[in-house]
């Protein structure tokens, strides 16, 4: 089973990620269904619990806007970890559309990007399989501070440095 | 100079350790070479031909006398007891272990020192004017502003994988442009409105490389408030939207240019209408704790023109030469701002041995508040030299090899590291600067010609800025040999243009004579007080393609 970092803990991820070009029945397990899926079954999606969405990095985040309130999970994939829009993504949908559900790094999720990530709002971060996430755990606590406002600050430190020193 | 607080050690020494700990893993296996490729990249380490390569930071090209120092103590002990300036006000190491390069960044981070996002695709070094602050006719000092830059942008979140390498400039000079804004991904001009506020001219999608393209203007005054937050926007549109599929076209001026610069001043004021007021809007006082760290030195009291000065010019030929070349008007009356030259002929341009760099920190200390600044056509600047100690300046300079006179001469190349060094190189750079240097050494002959930049690229990257040389020079591959291309007409200033070909390539042993028709047909050309590039604008290129590829008869 893949592992899961949530909550700074090591779960196992419960959610089939379906094809991005799935079009079939509605799954009765917890699974991930594509955009494009959502976007056609969206009453139906909603409805089930145990479904999220996920999104690929040349995909629009905007097309979630009006259900940012009403899902409760979301996956971002990255389908390398060179590849950052899935960063602005992310910030966009927590800090523009104020999403508060889980949001989920999928994909060539690393060690050494957890840190970024979870500054751009990330909560869940599937570690690519071949990987040891008890190690990459670690990476969640790179910097003890940051110059920008991210989605868990939202102060810049030019903002606070007064109050630090 | 800006200094550090607690909070910026601690964020650097972190960054030592979380490289120390990649590089561990890189070494136990962990950490696959692909993986760790980026890593060591946005810490500037670079696995060239011959060795790593380290790029420290030199932020907006500002160095103490200290870090000098310590640059020569790293070069001993870690490296072959040299250092190279490149053309981005950078310093590079050219032959350090992998494995030291943790303890480096280590040495390097007690003076304050780093290399971060030197590489790799993400926002680099901002670069500016090597005059800021002591020359008279800017609005106001830059650097505060590229402190400000370099502070948001060191471990942005958001933008540490963005489709291509990006960097920013800034210029504060209405009427001249040594940072050559309108050649970077981001060109900022800081200006004053009709109200006498502060703010910039923004510049978007200019850059060199395989596409050279001059940035176009998406925002003719925007508040020095919104700095950050319009960065941030122009920013998170590139990470969106510029290419990933073909890393040739991934350059934000490749978007500008696709989507043409109206419709990506939308896209940018689109999102920024998001962000504009978001906490990132930078405060006055945020403004005025940066600019408190650039303030004036202790200047004396002085008039211009003392009289030891007048003796000492009047006395020595070669003395008032390099003071006409190689020093500039300073702001301050009886002060001078002076350039180091590191392009002595025989030795590649930019690099400095351990006991240069020392010798630099000493002067600096002595003659100009221990401060330097590094030019991105690789010399190093003294801002503040009292006139009535030029002279002294000179006789150490020279005797250290600081002062051949030469500067803007055709002499004083900009030129890549080439295949000497470097793994993307198709011709070597450094023995073509070599070449010609030696040919072109009579010193009447280089005051005769006026200024010319030449610079060399030893491949399409464009380290060496070829492109906006008025003779550009690139190192092409032809079945297997060198040859270079020859380009006319580029310019990095204010008028900025993109230099044009020639004509077919050449082998490297005719470099030097291909070089000399083109100085010919300038001489015959010109008029009284034509630079090259002014003749070039006005004859084109035809009678020196003429006179290059005549056959000989
Ligand atoms: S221009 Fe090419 S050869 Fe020269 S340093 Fe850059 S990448 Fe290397």
């Amino acid at each position: 089973m893949q592992k899961l970092i949530k909550n700074g803990l090591i779960q196992t991820s419960e959610e089939d990620v379906l094809d991005k070009a799935f079009d079939g029945s509605l799954p009765s397990n917890s699974a991930l269904v594509p955009l494009s899926y959502f976007l056609v079954h969206t009453d139906a999606v909603l409805a089930q619990s145990n479904l999220g969405v996920w999104i690929d990095s040349d995909e629009t985040p905007e097309d979630l806007a009006p259900y940012a309130d009403k899902l409760t999970l979301i996956a971002i994939n990255f389908p390398k970890f060179a590849d950052g829009r899935g960063y602005s993504f992310a910030r966009i949908l927590r800090e523009r559309f104020g999403f508060t559900g889980e949001l989920r790094a999928i994909g060539d999720v690393l060690h050494d990007q957890l840190f970024y990530l979870k500054r751009c709002g990330f909560d869940a971060f599937a570690i690519r399989e071949d990987k040891d996430a008890t190690a990459a755990l670690e990476g969640l606590g790179d910097f003890s501070e940051n110059y920008q406002a991210d989605v868990l600050q939202t102060s810049p430190l030019f903002r606070r440095r007064k109050s630090l020193a | 100079m800006y200094k550090y607080d607690g909070i910026d050690t601690q964020i650097i020494q972190e960054r030592v350790t979380q490289f120390r700990k990649q590089t561990q893993r890189y070494f136990d296996g962990t950490l696959a070479a692909d993986d760790y490729l980026p890593l060591r990249l946005q810490n500037g380490l670079y696995v060239q031909r011959h060795a790593p390569m380290l790029r420290v930071a030199i932020p907006y090209g500002m160095i103490n006398s200290q870090q000098v120092r310590k640059l020569a103590d790293v070069s001993r002990k870690y490296d072959k007891g040299y250092a190279h300036f490149t053309t981005r006000q950078n310093v590079q190491f050219n032959w350090p272990e992998i494995g030291d390069v943790p303890d480096i960044l280590a040495d390097l981070s007690e003076v304050e020192m780093h290399a971060v996002q030197t590489s790799g695709n993400c926002i680099r070094n901002t670069t500016t004017d090597q005059f800021a602050g002591v020359i008279n006719n800017e609005i106001v000092d830059p650097r505060p502003y590229c402190e400000i830059i370099r502070q948001w942008s060191t471990f942005h979140p958001e933008f540490a994988y963005l489709p291509r390498k990006f960097k920013i400039a800034v210029n504060a000079c209405p009427d001249e442009d040594r940072a050559a804004i309108l050649v970077h991904d981001i060109g900022l001009e800081i200006l004053k409105n009709d109200a006498g506020e502060l703010g910039f001219k923004v510049f978007v999608g200019g850059g060199l490389g395989r596409t050279p393209i001059i940035g176009s203007e998406i925002r003719s005054f925007l508040p020095e408030q919104d700095l950050l937050t319009y960065l941030e926007a122009i920013l998170r549109v590139y990470n969106r939207h510029g290419r990933r599929d073909n890393k040739y076209k991934a350059r934000i001026k490749i978007l500008v240019k696709a989507n043409t610069p109206e419709k990506f001043a939308s896209m940018v004021e689109d999102e920024w209408q998001h962000l504009k007021n978001s906490d990132t809007k930078l405060t006055a006082e945020e403004i005025a704790r940066v600019k408190g760290f650039f303030l004036e030195p202790a200047y004396d009291e002085l008039t211009n023109n003392p009289a030891s000065y007048i003796q000492a010019k009047e006395g020595s030929t070669a003395f008032s030469n390099w003071i006409k070349r190689n020093t500039h008007a300073h702001k301050k009356d009886g002060y001078r701002i002076v350039t180091l030259t590191l392009k002595k002929t025989g030795i590649p341009p930019g690099d400095v041995t351990d006991k240069q760099l020392e010798i630099i920190a000493d002067l600096a200390d002595q003659y100009s508040f221990g401060e330097l600044r590094v030019t991105h056509d690789q010399n190093l600047v003294l801002s503040d030299v009292r006139q009535d100690q030029l002279f002294e300046v000179w006789e150490k300079a020279r005797s250290a090899g600081f002062a051949t006179p030469n500067l803007g001469m055709l002499s004083d190349i900009i030129c890549c590291p080439g295949g000497d060094f470097c793994a993307l190189a198709n011709a070597k750079s450094i023995p073509i600067a070599d070449a010609i240097q030696s040919k072109f050494d009579d010193l009447d002959y280089l005051y005769d010609l006026g200024e010319i930049d030449l610079n060399i690229s030893g491949c399409m990257n464009a380290c060496g800025h070829h492109h906006v040389g008025n003779i550009g020079i690139l190192g092409v591959d032809k079945r297997g040999q060198e040859f270079y291309q020859v380009s006319l007409g580029g310019d990095s200033g204010k008028q900025a243009s993109v230099g044009k070909i020639l004509g077919p390539s050449f082998a490297q042993e005719s470099m030097p004579e291909v070089i000399e028709k083109i100085l010919d047909v300038f001489v015959a050309n010109r008029t009284d007080e034509e630079l090259f590039i002014d003749t070039f604008k006005r004859i084109g290129m035809a009678p020196f393609k003429e006179r290059v590829y005549a056959k000989a008869d």
